[in-house]
């Protein structure tokens, strides 16, 4: 506990009470600031969309890996966790040393128009990177434990796949869906390794917030970045609190069936 | 995929053909985004380092700087994983162990660092520790430096990698009970004892397995450290770091060499982390069954 307390609740508290000192007004006005706002679009927005594709390719890849038996599927399930394991300045790097116009992958989009690097399209490929697992780890379980005698029983009901998908499925997946897409994009929203090096960092365009933090400490400014990091620190918050809602729903819905 | 079809009740067993198809290409698809989205990633990283012939490779690799940075990774992560390894078992045994006040927010407690920016991390022990932070002006007039100092960097690790113990023991420690040391106690055995002949053997791989997540990630740390370390070459920089100020130099080659080591140990660290699963069985939903058996 008193370990706990010097690691985490002390310096918490420290920029909390250093954020609240410069008085509401003070802090309101940092946290709007024109250039503070247009980094919120950007890492929410990016984070957003980020999580959404997460998402969809997070429940494929669970599914896939839930079900189906191939050659290499342990390959492809020690995979998923390559995001977790691989340092973020490394990912940054060759995600975008891929996508620059002489990269493996933009050489073939730059003629056709398509700008990945330096643009909000790569914030969005670098959030999804260190995202989607989160999505993977939370379903994966879920479907596993989820008996096929359930969906035999649909299908002997004359049920077709799609129905088999939506109505017995989904109910049970869909919290764990919501809770992995959750910490995908609590994940996305403060990263910062893996999307500096391919976001180009153009103020007002590609600039996200927690680089807006680190700038502002590099400048000495460090009533401002507290204020900014207290604002990330409230998202941080709320987000813990859905997803423990989220958890509590799910084992609800769980006990509800047995 | 097959549409509006009535499906017979041997659909599942015996998958007609459309079923079989859509199987494969589920599985392709998947196959693709891994081949695309994270191989790709890992092999560029491999192929710019080498790009220059292995001579260069070997030379940026040995660059004085390059050297120390490996040095200070290595060096934190022996502080930081410890720490983290007793503290884990600590938390993790008073949280399954007894029923106190509070347990809840302890719990919560263990896991914000997973849900707090790393920036925001390694700023809040600048807030304490820095010239400007609660304790920076006590710090600096004893001379004593944490903030753009080791001590700093591995404080930033610790509270990254805080959880990843006992987050792993707490589900595992929960499942298995406490019969056994109830047991042990029961035939006199005494705390001591308990721990080292009863509770530590059970929970070994478990404990393993959380030690080398937290050890993977305060070797990748990039965010958190880079706010406190304050990047002064050969002395504060870990080896993530290096990569990114080569990086910004322009000296890629040298970025890459130094990033295909840090790739090189998330890779085995991979291989270990999944050949601890499948021999052990944690991670499938057995912990109960094991711990009945």
């Amino acid at each position: 506990m008193i370990y706990l307390t010097a690691i985490v609740l002390i310096p918490l508290a420290a920029i909390l009470l250093h954020a609240s000192r410069q008085g509401f007004m003070g802090f309101l006005h940092t946290v709007t600031a024109p250039r503070v706002l247009a980094s919120y679009r950007v890492t929410l927005g990016s984070a957003g969309v980020a999580a959404l594709l997460s998402a969809v390719f997070g429940m494929l890849l669970a599914w896939v890996l839930a079900r189906y038996d191939f050659p290499g599927k342990r390959v492809v399930d020690a995979l998923v966790d390559l995001p977790f394991a691989l340092p973020t300045a490394v990912a940054g790097i060759s995600l975008t040393a891929l996508y620059t116009e002489q990269g493996w992958i933009g050489r073939y989009l730059e003629p056709h128009g398509i700008h990945v690097a330096f643009t909000p399209v790569g914030i969005v490929l670098a959030m999804s990177f260190v995202g989607f697992p989160f999505v993977v780890r939370s379903v994966q379980p879920v479907l596993e434990d989820l008996d096929p005698a359930m969906e035999e029983a649909a299908a002997s009901l004359g049920a077709n796949v799609w129905q088999r998908f939506t109505r017995v499925i989904a109910p049970v997946a869909f919290p764990a869906l919501l809770t992995g897409t959750a910490l995908a994009f609590a994940r996305a929203a403060g990263e910062y390794g893996s999307v500096i090096f391919i976001a180009g960092n153009m103020p007002m365009k590609t600039e996200i917030t927690t680089l807006l933090i680190v700038t502002k400490l590099e400048e000495y400014d460090y009533s401002g970045a507290a204020a900014i990091a207290g604002a990330m620190l409230a998202l941080s918050f709320s987000i813990m609190l859905l997803v423990n809602l989220l958890q509590w729903w799910g084992q609800r819905r769980e006990g509800n069936r047995t | 995929m097959t549409g509006h079809r009535p499906v017979s009740s041997s659909s599942l067993l015996h998958p007609s053909r459309a079923q079989q198809v859509g199987r494969v290409t589920l599985i392709l698809l998947s196959l693709l985004f891994l081949l695309g989205f994270l191989i790709l990633p890992v092999a560029v990283v491999f192929t710019q380092a080498l790009s220059q012939g292995w001579k260069l490779y070997r030379d940026s690799i040995c660059q004085a700087y390059v050297l120390f940075a490996l040095r200070l990774t290595g060096l934190v992560a022996s502080i930081a994983v410890p720490l983290n390894l007793v503290f884990g078992l600590a938390a993790s045994w008073a949280i399954t162990r007894f029923e106190f006040h509070g347990k809840s927010l302890l719990i919560t407690f263990i896991d914000i660092p997973l849900s707090v920016s790393p920036v925001v991390a390694g700023m809040m022990y600048v807030e304490v520790f820095g010239l400007h932070g609660w304790l920076g002006p006590w710090l600096s007039e004893h001379n004593l430096h944490v903030i753009f100092a080791v001590p700093g960097i591995v404080l930033a690790t610790v509270f990254v990698t805080f959880p990843f113990v006992a987050r792993e023991l707490i589900p595992f420690m929960q499942a298995q009970g406490s019969d056994e040391e109830v047991a042990a106690v029961v035939l006199g055995a005494n705390g001591w004892n308990v721990f080292w002949r009863v509770t530590l053997p059970n929970i070994k791989w478990a404990l393993l397995y959380g030690t080398i997540l937290a050890a993977s990630r305060s070797i990748g740390e990039f965010g958190a450290v880079s706010v406190v370390s304050g990047h002064i070459r050969g002395k504060t920089t870990t080896l993530p770091l290096q990569v990114e100020m080569l990086y910004n130099e322009y000296n890629f080659t040298a970025a890459f060499a130094a990033a295909s080591l840090l790739t090189l140990a998330a890779v085995v660290t991979l291989g270990i982390k999944k050949a601890l699963e499948v021999t052990t069985g944690l991670r499938r939903g057995n912990e109960k069954e094991e711990a009945k058996s």
